[in-house]
């Protein structure tokens, strides 16, 4: 250990502490990688369903024929909503402001739950209808696409409410702000998703 | 980013007021054992994790070539008649998916695992508790998959299982079953680990490293991860709707209601045809870390070897059709494919060039691992070139389905990867193990695997051409296919024969080291890169101080210099280069039980879904809980936490933020909550480091 590794300690020595080489942290780094990962996820099962839509050989034929579109489109203003709290979450924890985060993590968790009702109420209205999961193709490719989705919303509601939690045991402050932010990374994503589905499936006859 | 203890007296810390004990909500304490079996369950160290990876793998090598054994006897001579179509079926199809996603799958990760963190200089990977998690998941789903020979029957539908064929009218058993979600399991361990290793090589570098000083084998491997980060979920996507199909009752693959058989196909390809360099990509890596320390040159065109590497990671995904020429396509897909795969052959072409112009001019050592890295050169070169012909797509019309597809898939992934894996045993072993394989019995192993190979599966590129299909379980005599086929037979056994060797020359060399342990020095071959500027075998903290890094193979400059007339001299002796390994001040992260309970979950999860939902229900909750466990757990052992707590920064301690890393994948898992890979408690504060929050 001779001259090499003493420049070396001086080098590292004057590195600053607590940065990585891309200087984002890794959680969030992983976090978009992962969301990088979705998105084939979800172009993968939209491919399939644009694919499969209108090769049924048993009625319903149209699509159009079970969808109640001012219905979804009041379901889809509620998730979107979710994505305003969420922001105020984030921007809530940032500021330090625990108990206003609190109630916008739990605004969130609420906004998704409704989110989710109105998809199970949905589905049950087109299971009413003749549409279940193995009637048709259609059927299945659809029941899987905004499955698929839902089970996104549902794994964050998840994710929210454990986060809520530990804010009412005191666990949530201003140095977790990178943690709700992260979460709220896969937030909007999920949301943006919902917009993609939202169009392909429902308005674009 | 390091936790980076500043230097404070250990007298003055632990007395210091009650100990903090970092167990919020009240959660388990993390297991502490450093030796003795156990402790591999709970390891989160990336080295360990990679040698369980290899071991895994070699275990599953040997599952894989006894069925390929098989496979050659019943096509020993014309009617065969030991096995039945059905079994047959099964036979090769379990062959395809164990050595594909079980063996040569996994020893990619082995390699990657020990050596990127090594190469980049850091002290683990970024999130070492999900790191072991994909390890368990990848295990257990590999046994999983092979359970199914004892619940039924395996998987007989072909590796890449086109539907409808695939469907419950055609396999009626449970085999497909167990390949759709022992495939979905293994593909979780594939996604969670790329997203590690991805992580841990843009932010763990050491100072210094640029991109484009990391060693070549670090950049295949970051090629390889980014490959399979967007893959996985296509053949995921697939592997759902084929579950749903045969679980639920779905209709994605059922053409009397109105599928399309062509819908698998392309989504499997889209994964299948990357793959096929996820495959490949670790042993380029690996060949070109080897062949410039036994040419005692740099590398031949640094740049060009990467941006080859990242050329063919992005034109991997604009070839996937070429798979489905006889399909129907029709006429301007076939023509586009045909062209990217042609295409698709320069940046390989490149490599295997660079490859030769490093040799050129060396000083050349025909050590075993250098022989095995030429092995990689010729064989993949024959492979590449039957790979071009594909592209050729009336003359691949003819080929598809034949015994030349076999031939040259064979000479690609045995000859290339295979051939690179087995070179990278040699060339690391000192470094994992701390003692060398024996070269003479290491020799013996390359010549019988490389003849073995050859007469295997060179004869089968004549099979093809004359007409034999693939995967029919026996042939007519007089059609001219019985000699070869004989040769064949002889060739595989042959190989076995070269396993065995291996096996033996591992016994023996670590018989002859426990009988009289001669170090083997940090740097046995004269290498290059960081990790042989360790201690043999690599300790635990890996790195005493983080070396700052100014050159591409930083260790060997730091080794040579040039003189005034531009001759190359030694500078230092490696000993006063090499690191000591004796650090006693840098603090790692304490093991886990949690990412094997969690995976233990998963398999549960999938035989549930197959035999009974009572089991599923049992794997779903352990997943869930393991999860909030793993979120919940202490980033540390409370009495091990020296410095930590004193230091009183809640900052990092792993309590269990739950922000998600990444697993959409089902119940609420995966909680990453921050650990640092060691941290070092030392004065020195060291640049970018891993640990994170």
């Amino acid at each position: 250990m001779s001259d090499a590794v003493l420049t070396e300690t001086e080098a590292t020595g004057a590195a600053p502490a607590h940065t990585t080489s891309t200087g984002i942290s890794n959680e969030k780094l992983a976090m978009w990688v992962f969301l990088g990962s979705d998105c084939l996820l979800f172009g993968a099962l939209i491919s399939t369903y644009l694919l499969l839509r209108h090769r049924s050989t048993t009625p319903p034929f149209d699509p159009a024929e079970v969808f109640d579109i001012p219905f979804t489109s009041v379901s889809s203003f509620v998730l979107l909503m979710s994505s305003l709290t969420m922001a105020l979450a984030v921007g809530a924890i940032h500021r330090g402001d625990v108990r206003r985060c609190r109630t916008w993590l739990l605004t969130t968790a609420l906004l998704g739950a409704t989110f989710i009702s109105g998809q199970v109420y949905e589905f049950s209205g087109f299971k009413n209808e003749g549409l279940g999961y193995t009637t048709n193709i259609f059927g299945s490719a659809f029941y899987t696409l905004t499955g698929f989705h839902g089970a996104h919303v549902s794994v964050g509601i998840l994710f929210l409410m454990s986060l809520f939690v530990m804010s009412l045991r005191g666990k949530l402050d201003a140095s977790k702000a990178e943690t709700v932010e992260i979460f709220g990374l896969y937030w909007h994503f999920v949301d943006i998703v919902w917009i993609l589905i939202f169009t392909i499936v429902y308005l674009i006859p | 980013m390091a936790i980076v203890e500043r230097p404070s007296p250990p007298a003055l810390q632990l007395p210091a007021g009650p100990q903090v004990a970092p167990r919020p909500l009240g959660a388990f304490t993390r297991p502490s054992a450093t030796t003795g079996w156990k402790s591999w369950l709970t390891t989160i160290d990336h080295k360990r994790i990679g040698i369980m990876y290899g071991a895994s793998a070699l275990f599953f090598f040997i599952i894989g070539g006894i069925e390929a054994l098989l496979i050659r006897l019943q096509l020993t001579s014309p009617q065969g008649k030991l096995y039945s179509a059905d079994l047959y079926n099964q036979l090769f199809t379990m062959h395809g998916v164990t050595m594909i996603f079980l063996v040569v799958m996994p020893l990619g990760a082995a390699f990657m695992n020990y050596l990127m963190p090594l190469q980049i200089g850091a002290r683990d990977v970024a999130f070492p508790r999900l790191n072991a998690f994909s390890f368990w998941v990848f295990l257990f789903g590999g046994i999983f998959l092979n359970t199914s020979w004892f619940l039924g029957g395996g998987a007989d539908g072909g590796w890449f299982a086109y539907a409808p064929n695939t469907g419950v009218t055609f396999s009626p058993g449970h085999g497909m079953d167990f390949y759709a979600l022992g495939l979905q399991i293994t593909g979780i361990a594939s996604l969670v680990g790329s997203i590690n290793l991805i992580v841990t090589v843009l932010n763990l570098r050491a100072p210094g490293m640029t991109l484009l000083k990391m060693p070549v084998f670090t950049w295949m491997g970051f090629v390889t991860q980014m490959l399979l980060v967007f893959a996985i979920p296509v053949i995921s996507v697939a592997l759902f709707l084929l579950t749903f199909d045969r679980l639920f009752g779905a209709n994605f693959f059922n053409p009397a209601a109105g599928a399309d058989p062509l819908l698998w196909e392309h989504l499997f390809w889209i994964f299948g045809h990357p793959e096929v360099y996820i495959l490949i990509l670790p042993a380029f890596g690996i060949v070109s870390e080897i062949i410039p320390v036994f040419s005692r040159k740099p590398i031949f065109g640094y740049p060009f070897m990467v941006a080859s590497g990242i050329a063919i990671g992005f034109m991997g995904w604009g070839v996937w059709a070429h798979h489905m020429f006889a399909s129907g396509i029709g006429p301007m897909s076939v023509a586009a494919f045909s062209l990217s795969t042609m295409f698709i052959a320069v940046p390989t072409g490149v490599k295997i060039l660079n490859w030769m112009a490093t040799m050129w001019g060396g000083r050349l050592r025909f050590t075993t691992p250098m022989l095995f890295a030429i092995g990689l050169v010729t064989m993949f070169t024959i492979g590449g070139l039957s790979g071009v012909t594909h592209a050729v797509a009336p003359a691949d019309t003819q080929q598809t389905d034949t015994y030349y597809i076999v031939a040259h898939f064979h000479y690609v992934i045995f000859g290339g990867a295979l051939f690179a894996f087995m070179g990278g045993f040699y060339f690391w072993w000192p470094k994992v193990f701390g003692y060398v394989l024996d070269d003479r019995w290491g020799k013996w192993h390359f010549w019988l695997q490389l003849i073995g190979f050859n007469l295997t599966f060179g004869p089968m590129h004549i099979l093809g051409l004359q007409g034999m299909p693939r995967r029919q379980f026996t042939y007519l005599p007089g059609y001219g296919f019985e000699f070869w086929n004989r040769v064949a037979t002889v060739g595989a056994f042959i190989i076995a024969l070269s396993v065995l060797v291996f096996l033996i020359n591992v016994a023996k060399s670590t018989r002859a080291h426990l009988a009289n342990p001669v170090p083997v020095g940090p740097d046995p071959w004269d290498a290059r890169s960081l990790e042989w500027m360790l201690p043999s075998p690599t300790p635990a903290h890996n790195f005493d101080t983080v070396p700052t890094v100014t050159h591409l193979d930083e260790f060997w400059h730091r080794k040579y210099q040039e003189d005034e007339t531009g001759r190359v001299t030694r500078a230092r002796p490696t000993d006063e280069v090499a690191q000591k390994g004796d650090a006693a001040d840098v603090h790692l992260p304490s093991p886990s039980y949690w990412p094997i309970v969690m995976a233990a979950g998963l398999p549960l999860i999938a035989y549930g879904l197959i035999f009974n939902l009572g089991i599923a229900a049992v794997g779903g909750a352990i997943v869930l809980l393991g999860g909030f466990a793993w979120g919940l757990e202490p980033a540390d052992d409370p009495e091990r936490a020296h410095s930590h707590a004193a230091h009183g920064d809640g900052h990092g301690e792993g309590d269990g933020d739950g922000d998600g890393a990444g697993e959409g994948d089902g119940a609420g898992d995966g909680q990453e909550s921050p650990e640092e890979p060691a941290a070092v408690s030392a004065g020195e504060g060291e640049g970018a480091e891993g640990d994170d929050s």
